[in-house]
C-alpha cells in the first residue's frame, strides 16, 4: 500500500478526539493554520493561545490539576525556547501530557541548513523525553502511542511533525 | 508596605472554599492552612505561576482560583497576561506580592522596581479590574469586595522583603508535600486522580 504523502490537519484532529483531548494550548506556527481552523470549529475543544511557547507548560499543568486533557501545539524553536518550563511544571510535576511540535527544517535525510532542526533531537535526548516522529497520514498511530506513554508513564511525550513544509498546511 | 504574613490572615478570613495557589506566600500560607485544596507548589519554573492558576481556573470554572504570585514572576512572563484576559475566567483571583527585589536569591532589586504600575499593566491587558495597594487597612477594607466580584481581576501588594541569604542547600524546607504530591491530592479531591 503506498504511503500518504503528507500529514493532513483532519488526521490530526481526529488523534485528538480519539484520545480524549480537551484543551489546546498553542501558539500558532506558520504550517498550523487548517488545523487552527478546524480546531477552532469544534465546540468541545478548548484553545488557549500563549505568547510565548514556555508559558504554555504551566497553563498545561495547571489543566491537568484541574483535570483535564490538555495537548500544546507548538514548533521546535518555541520547544528549546521552553526548556526550564517543561522541566519544572511539566516533569516536575509529573504531568501526562503530548507536545506535537513543528520540526521546523526538518529534511529526512540529515543534511540540513536549519539550526531549529540541528538542535531537536538533540535537546529532546538531553532532557530525556521520548518522541516519535510523524510524516504523513501513515504514521499516525504513532500519535496515539505517545498519548499512552504519557499515561504510563506520567511524563511528557513529544510527537515531531516533520511534514512542515509539504502538507501540514495546504 | 504590609508584612506578608498578615495580609494572608486578612485573606485567610475570606478565603471561603476557594483553591489557594500560594505562590510566593507559600511559607506563610502553609502555617495557615495545608489541606487539599492548598497548592504549594514551590518554585517549579520562574515565571510560571500565573499560567498554573489560569489552566486551574479554566479546569474548574465552579471554584474560585486565588494565586499569590509576585512582581519578579509577572515581570518574567508578562505576556501570560494577555492570554488570561482573553481566557477571561470568573472565577481567577491573581493577586502578586511585590517586594521590589528577588529576595530569594539576596535581595538584589527588580529592575525599575520603584515606579511600576502593575495594576496598569494587569489592566492594559485586558484584566477588567486591577488594584494596588501598600496598606494593610485599605486591602483589608476592600478585599470582600474584590473576591465577592467576578474575575479575573488582578491585585498587586506591596510587601515589606523577606531576604534569605542562606545558602540554597542549607535552607529550612517548609514544604510538608513534595509538588507532585499536591497536584495529586488536588485531583484527587476533584475525583480527577
Amino acid at each position: 500500500m503506498a504511503e500518504a504523502a503528507s500529514l493532513s490537519p483532519e488526521t490530526v484532529m481526529r488523534q485528538m478526539k480519539q484520545n480524549g483531548v480537551t484543551d489546546i494550548v498553542w501558539l500558532p506556527d506558520s504550517e498550523t493554520n487548517w488545523l487552527f481552523l478546524l480546531m477552532k470549529a469544534d465546540p468541545d475543544l478548548r484553545l488557549v493561545g500563549v505568547t510565548r511557547e514556555g508559558h504554555g507548560c504551566s497553563i498545561a499543568a495547571g489543566l491537568y490539576a484541574g483535570g483535564r486533557k490538555p495537548m500544546m501545539l507548538i514548533q521546535n524553536t518555541g520547544m528549546l525556547e521552553s526548556g526550564d518550563s517543561i522541566r519544572g511544571w511539566l516533569m516536575g510535576l509529573n504531568v501526562p501530557i503530548v507536545l506535537m511540535v513543528g520540526y521546523r527544517g526538518y529534511t529526512r535525510h540529515g543534511v540540513n541548513t536549519d539550526t531549529a532542526a540541528t538542535y531537536t533531537e538533540r535537546f529532546l535526548m538531553a532532557f530525556n523525553i521520548s518522541f516519535y516522529l510523524v510524516e504523513n497520514d501513515g504514521d499516525s498511530d504513532r500519535i496515539t502511542t505517545a498519548f499512552q506513554e504519557a499515561e504510563r508513564t506520567r511524563k511528557p511525550v513529544v510527537v515531531l511533525v516533520g511534514d512542515e513544509y509539504h502538507g501540514f498546511n495546504r | 508596605m504590609m508584612h506578608t504574613a498578615d495580609l494572608l490572615k486578612v485573606f485567610a478570613q475570606h478565603r471561603g472554599d476557594a483553591i489557594v495557589i500560594s505562590g510566593r506566600g507559600g511559607r506563610h500560607w502553609t502555617e495557615i492552612s495545608d489541606g487539599v485544596t492548598d497548592i504549594p507548589l514551590g518554585d517549579p519554573a520562574m515565571g510560571g505561576h500565573a499560567g498554573f492558576g489560569l489552566g486551574l481556573a479554566l479546569a474548574q470554572p465552579n471554584k474560585r482560583v486565588v494565586l499569590f504570585d509576585s512582581e519578579g514572576d509577572i515581570l518574567m512572563s508578562l505576556g501570560q497576561l494577555p492570554t488570561i484576559a482573553e481566557q477571561a475566567p470568573a472565577n481567577f483571583y491573581h493577586f502578586i506580592l511585590d517586594n521590589e527585589v528577588y529576595a530569594t536569591t539576596g535581595g538584589q532589586p527588580v529592575p525599575n522596581s520603584k515606579n511600576i504600575d502593575y495594576a496598569g499593566i494587569a489592566r492594559s491587558s485586558g484584566y477588567p479590574r486591577a488594584f494596588n495597594f501598600a496598606e494593610l487597612d485599605d486591602f483589608s477594607r476592600e478585599l470582600p469586595g474584590i473576591l465577592r466580584a467576578p474575575g479575573p481581576v488582578f491585585v498587586a501588594l506591596k510587601v515589606f522583603p523577606e531576604v534569605e541569604n542562606t545558602p540554597i542547600g542549607q535552607r529550612v524546607r517548609w514544604r510538608k508535600r513534595s509538588a507532585d504530591k499536591v497536584v495529586q491530592d488536588l485531583r484527587g479531591a476533584l475525583g480527577a486522580g
